[in-house]
């Protein structure tokens, strides 16, 4: 008589997969923004000096109190944590007190900034390291293996803001082909901005941000292609009478595929930490100049929200990673 | 087709800091297959006998040292040369089709090493994989989703493609129930019955006796005897060596005397 478990349909594989996913999503969500609200408490900064700013010398302490008590700094932590939130839940992030602007406004701008400025460097970054992992590990031990490995562990070993000032010295000071700041020549209207001059402004710092991310890629790939170069499919490819080139190409490069966008959507966190220390270098008008500008004059809802948007895209960045694996290897199709 | 003379093969490992040794594993083996003739090579794992088939593919690793003769068709072997084209490989298991490529893309694959010209590639696997009863259906699915023995089928299929006149089969009836198992060695009697030389690699002395023409019995690394496959009978009498007396006397063929089967 077990009526109500037998009537429970149960969810198709996928969709219950999405759903424990997103589930999961949320709940790292509402712990970031937690512990993001914990730390901007316990940060030694004064809210309302810092809202007030220079003005701060001209205002009376019965003032203060009564715009400590407007924004609800009076009630205890728990309590405004909630209060948060439910604004939040409905949309509302705040308002941003260095920009003037609501929060989800400032991070929208900024965000479409600073994705002109990641995804080229994400799609190049990926497509070049891939490239150097498949020629590095189709022969391992032959010099380009080597000369690839060396190129990758260095790019690993160098800080990113070393690379981007590097870089920033040799082709903008020295040899001045590229501009050496910002998005735009400055004092210049956005409408008055051509497609080429925004284009000389990118190339900067995609290379650099894009550099990033190849060393982690090649390396990543190589082991994968190499694997699969002594796998038996190999051996019997190899034993058919293909060439090195054709295995490499048609079984390791499939192989390594797969893992290879797992790592490219798992590596959108380091490629947003990439872009906060480009942008800082570049003086590039993004998200990331946005978070050290919030973190140093104290803007408390600007801090939260980006922090909410930056782990929803690296959230979101796995979801995909994770969902791409479980849709593209037919091993896992139709399987429970 | 094939002699092998004295073929030793050992592995290269380091000894302490500074110095490397070798480590035998097949040591003299002395044997050939001729054209028309199931050879079958018989020996317990670790006796060395895969060693045989990616020694005539060229498929052993790097630390491999070869010391003997191979010859093929009365020239030196050159597996680099030949692999696909006039020597063909069955392998193993199912392992080795590519787990994320389609059967029948696999089959086109092999055509195309084989050195058909790319219009005949599609037609050529569609007729290989049809000669083993395998049709679009089989050829669309991964390698997953086949049967044992629909996967050696179509292996067989792709051994087949080319003029391949060497088979090397490497324990083709591993993991197959008796009935498959069978059908497969019926298979490998057939290819070798319209001209072809085929070289069965197996642990299994029972199932492959039946197809085989001659029977090799390795031992540790070294060739105990070739004798023909009719020497199998009775009480072994015509065997030469004690451990394939030893072999055939443990087999239910032989009337069980598995008393005389204990010296190894």
């Amino acid at each position: 008589m077990n009526v109500a478990g037998a009537a429970r349909p149960a969810l198709p594989p996928l969709l219950a997969f999405l759903l424990r996913r997103l589930l999961r999503l949320a709940l790292l969500l509402l712990s970031v923004a937690a512990l993001a609200f914990a730390l901007a408490r316990a940060a030694p900064v004064d809210p309302v000096e810092a809202f007030l700013g220079p003005a701060a010398a001209t205002v009376g302490p019965a003032q203060r109190a009564a715009i400590a008590a407007h924004w609800g700094f009076d009630q205890p932590a728990p309590a405004q944590f909630l209060r948060w939130l439910g604004q939040a839940l409905r949309g509302d992030l705040g308002e941003s007190s260095i920009y003037a602007a609501p929060v989800a406004q400032v991070i929208g701008e900024r965000f479409a900034a600073s994705l002109t400025l990641m995804l080229p460097a994400w799609l190049l970054g990926g497509a070049l390291g891939f490239g150097l992992g498949l020629a590095a590990g189709a022969r391992e031990g032959g010099w380009p293996d080597r000369a690839i490995r060396l190129y990758a562990y260095l790019l690993a070993a160098l800080p990113g803001f070393w690379l981007a000032m590097l870089l920033l010295i040799v082709f903008a000071v020295w040899l001045g082909w590229a501009p050496a700041c910002c998005a735009a020549p400055p004092g210049l209207l956005p409408e008055q901005v051509s497609l080429g001059q925004r284009l000389a402004h990118l190339t900067l710092p995609v290379a650099a941000l894009s550099v990033l991310g190849v060393g982690p890629m090649a390396l990543h790939t190589r082991a994968k292609v190499a694997e699969a170069m002594r796998a038996d499919f190999a051996l019997y490819a190899f034993a058919q009478g293909a060439r090195r080139a054709e295995v490499a190409l048609r079984h390791a490069a499939r192989h390594a595929a797969l893992p290879a966008l797992a790592i490219l959507f798992a590596g959108m966190g380091e490629l947003f930490g990439g872009s906060v220390v480009a942008e800082q270098v570049f003086a590039w008008p993004g998200l990331g100049r946005a978070a050290i500008e919030a973190g140093l004059r104290a803007d408390v809802p600007l801090l939260l929200g980006i922090a909410l948007a930056t782990a929803l895209l690296v959230g979101c960045g796995n979801l995909v990673a994770d969902l791409l694996a479980e849709a593209v290897d037919p091993r896992q199709r139709g399987q429970a | 087709m094939l002699e092998l003379s004295r073929l030793s093969i050992g592995f290269r490992r380091p000894a302490g800091l500074w110095r490397r040794e070798v480590v035998p594993a097949l040591r003299g083996v002395s044997l050939d297959v001729r054209a028309g003739e199931v050879l079958a090579v018989i020996g317990a794992s670790g006796a060395g006998k895969s060693l045989l088939a990616q020694a005539v593919l060229g498929l052993l690793p790097a630390n491999a040292v070869l010391a003997g003769a191979m010859r093929f068709q009365g020239a030196p072997l050159d597996p680099a040369m030949l692999r696909g084209r006039r020597i063909a490989l069955v392998p193993q298991s199912i392992a080795w089709l590519d787990p994320l490529v389609r059967a029948g893309r696999q089959v086109e694959w092999a055509a195309g090493r084989a050195g058909l010209p790319a219009a005949l590639r599609q037609p050529a696997a569609t007729a290989a994989l049809a000669r083993f009863n395998l049709g679009a259906a089989a050829s669309r699915r991964f390698p997953h989703q086949l049967s044992g023995g629909m996967a050696r089928r179509a292996m067989l299929a792709i051994a087949t493609l080319g003029q391949a006149d060497l088979l090397v089969a490497d324990e083709p009836t591993n993991g197959l129930d008796p009935e498959n198992a069978a059908r497969v060695l019926g298979h490998l009697r057939a290819l070798a019955d319209a001209g072809r030389g085929v070289l069965v690699i197996s642990h299994d002395l029972s199932a492959v006796l039946p197809q085989a023409d001659r029977v090799a019995i390795l031992r540790d690394g070294a060739l105990q005897e070739t004798a023909p496959a009719t020497a199998f009978r009775g009480r072994g009498e015509a065997l030469a060596s004690s451990y394939a007396r030893a072999l055939w006397q443990a087999l239910p063929e032989s009337g069980f005397h598995p008393a005389e089967a204990s010296p190894c």
